[in-house]
């Protein structure tokens, strides 16, 4: 019986802050993955984005790697992870698929097996993968002109693999028959149908918690609690700073990426 | 306005809660931030009451179960809690009679209601489960106002609003009663659709300002039909229910194929009830 192929999920994005539709994300990919037959879910990793991404309203990495954290506490197999957000400025989400992939490798026992005298080397069926988890939202982001680079697009989806939620409004079919590498690569592209439609974003918990709205059961308590005891997301706490848009969308799950917009 | 001039408003919720999600936890927070929000109300509490079983409704499991689940998913929450009354009469209560047991009940200005009521045992538990619900109770008192008594109003979905025209599901005087003496706030995604259902109705609009339409900006489709389905199916339902229900729905196993078969083929119980009115408009 061929050996499923394990599989780390990765996500990248704000998460500025967290909520209840980024860990379903997690949730809807795994069992699509598994459903297939072919993967076992090892792992899920969420690493939020640099502050010199420099986006608009963004609150402190330490603020939301610590949300995260929050939110990730009864979570068996997701984890935060802050090197993205601790390096010293912003970096393309290749290098970050990158750095986790070899982490990866590196942290694998070493296979010194007996081999009995085999000369036929065992297929790497278990070494893990690492795949991009994202929304389809993300997956349209790859078309806007001079946002990814065409070679980053390319490792992403034939190195690593790309697993994509669905999201209401969007329709990746759509998206990667539109783009000659994705279309290439789309056996490597999983497109993962999340059947609770859910248009919550952080933009939306933001706006609610400026207004002094309840965003109880959007995003975990504990989170909630946090954001109260430090005072963010308040109206007078939202940093007007200058929001450059970089290469690369990272939208995370809130709105497509224009080039022009200071989101 | 002072806060002494504002109507103090109890939100009531009923329905199956099979099993209850954070849809429905989030209706009550947009509830309350939209009554608060108009400055005339202030809302003090809300009761959840999941229907009785003998509702008869298809995939329908034990009220006991529902009731626990529901009681779970409120325990972090300083003003809903779960009301056990209406799943323990015998037979299915109309939502009109519900709510006038609720309104009747505050008029009556008591506290301990919750402790009085006997809970749906299950055998050797009762006990247990007692004690577990007095603690919980014991947070949530309710203060008599010797003047002022808070009002009740239905929360709902605009799926309960539009199951008003259902022919003989709902009595039409049941209807004027929940809209003219206690009054409607709905969640809903549709204002368009909702308003326009107001419009046609004759009922419904000479009490239109006391039907509240809250537009829910972010779709949260998280029905329970989807809950049941999705743990038929073996996928999670991880953050679309709390944590508590999740661990209580695997524990004992409750939804399956066999579940959602419950009742499949019984008449329910509001149609079994009613004659057939030749008067096909029940909302007029």
């Amino acid at each position: 019986m061929k050996s499923r192929i394990p599989v780390v999920l990765l996500a990248c994005g704000s998460f500025n802050p967290i909520t209840n539709m980024h860990l379903r994300l997690f949730e809807v990919a795994r069992d699509h993955l598994h459903q297939t037959g072919m993967y076992q879910v090892i792992g899920g990793i969420i690493s939020p984005v640099n502050d010199h991404y420099r986006k608009q309203d963004l609150v402190a990495a330490h603020h939301r790697v610590a949300m995260a954290r929050l939110a990730l506490q009864t979570s068996d197999w997701v984890r935060v992870d802050p090197w993205e957000s601790e390096q010293l400025q912003w970096m393309e989400t290749v290098k970050v698929l990158r750095h986790h992939h070899s982490e990866l490798l590196r942290s694998l026992p070493r296979r010194e097996g007996p081999n009995h005298g085999r000369a036929r080397c065992t297929a790497p069926t278990a070494v893990p993968e690492l795949k991009l988890l994202c929304g389809a939202d993300v997956l349209k982001t790859f078309q806007t002109p001079n946002l990814w680079k065409d070679a980053h697009i390319q490792e992403i989806v034939e190195k690593f693999g790309v697993v994509c939620v669905s999201r209401t409004g969007h329709n990746p079919k759509e998206y990667i028959s539109g783009s000659p590498i994705l279309h290439q690569y789309r056996h490597n592209i999983h497109l993962a149908t999340e059947p609770v439609q859910n248009e919550l974003s952080s933009t939306y918990v933001r706006q609610a918690l400026s207004q002094g709205h309840s965003v109880k059961y959007l995003l975990p308590d504990a989170v909630i609690t946090y954001i109260r005891d430090h005072n963010l997301y308040t109206r007078d706490s939202s940093w007007k700073g200058s929001s450059t848009q970089r290469s690369e969308g990272k939208t995370g799950w809130e709105e497509s990426a224009s080039p022009q917009s200071s989101s | 306005m002072e806060n002494s001039e504002k109507t103090e408003v109890v939100l009531l919720a009923c329905g199956s809660f099979n099993p209850i999600t954070n849809m429905h936890l989030r209706l009550f927070e947009l509830a309350k931030d939209y009554l608060n929000g108009t400055g005339k109300y202030r809302v003090v509490k809300g009761i959840i009451s999941p229907v009785g079983d003998a509702y008869k409704k298809k995939g329908l499991i034990s009220a006991h179960h529902r009731i626990i689940m529901a009681e779970l998913a409120t325990k972090n929450s300083e003003w809903v809690e779960v009301d056990t009354w209406e799943s323990l009469q015998k037979e299915w209560v109309e939502t009109a009679k519900v709510l006038r047991h609720h309104q009747e009940k505050l008029e009556a200005g008591s506290c301990d209601h919750q402790q009085d009521a006997p809970m749906p045992a299950r055998p050797g538990q009762k006990r247990k489960w007692a004690e577990q619900r007095q603690d919980i109770s014991q947070k949530k008192l309710l203060e008599p106002k010797p003047r002022d008594v808070p009002k009740i109003k239905l929360l709902c979905g605009a799926d309960l609003l539009e199951s008003f025209a259902v022919p003989s599901l709902w009595k039409s005087e049941d209807i004027t009663q929940i809209v003219g003496d206690y009054g409607l706030i709905c969640i809903t995604r549709a204002g368009n659709d909702a308003q326009k259902f107001i419009y046609e109705s004759d009922t419904l609009w000479k009490h239109r300002n006391n039907i509240h339409l809250v537009n829910e900006w972010v779709t949260n489709d998280i029905s329970s039909t989807k809950i049941r389905r999705a743990l038929r199916r073996g996928q999670s339902v991880r953050y679309l229910v709390p944590d508590l229900v999740r661990e209580y729905i695997e524990k004992h196993d409750l939804y399956s194929y066999e579940s959602e078969e419950k009742n499949a083929g019984v008449i329910l119980a509001p149609l079994q009830r009613k004659p057939a009115d030749t008067n096909s408009n029940r909302t007029a």
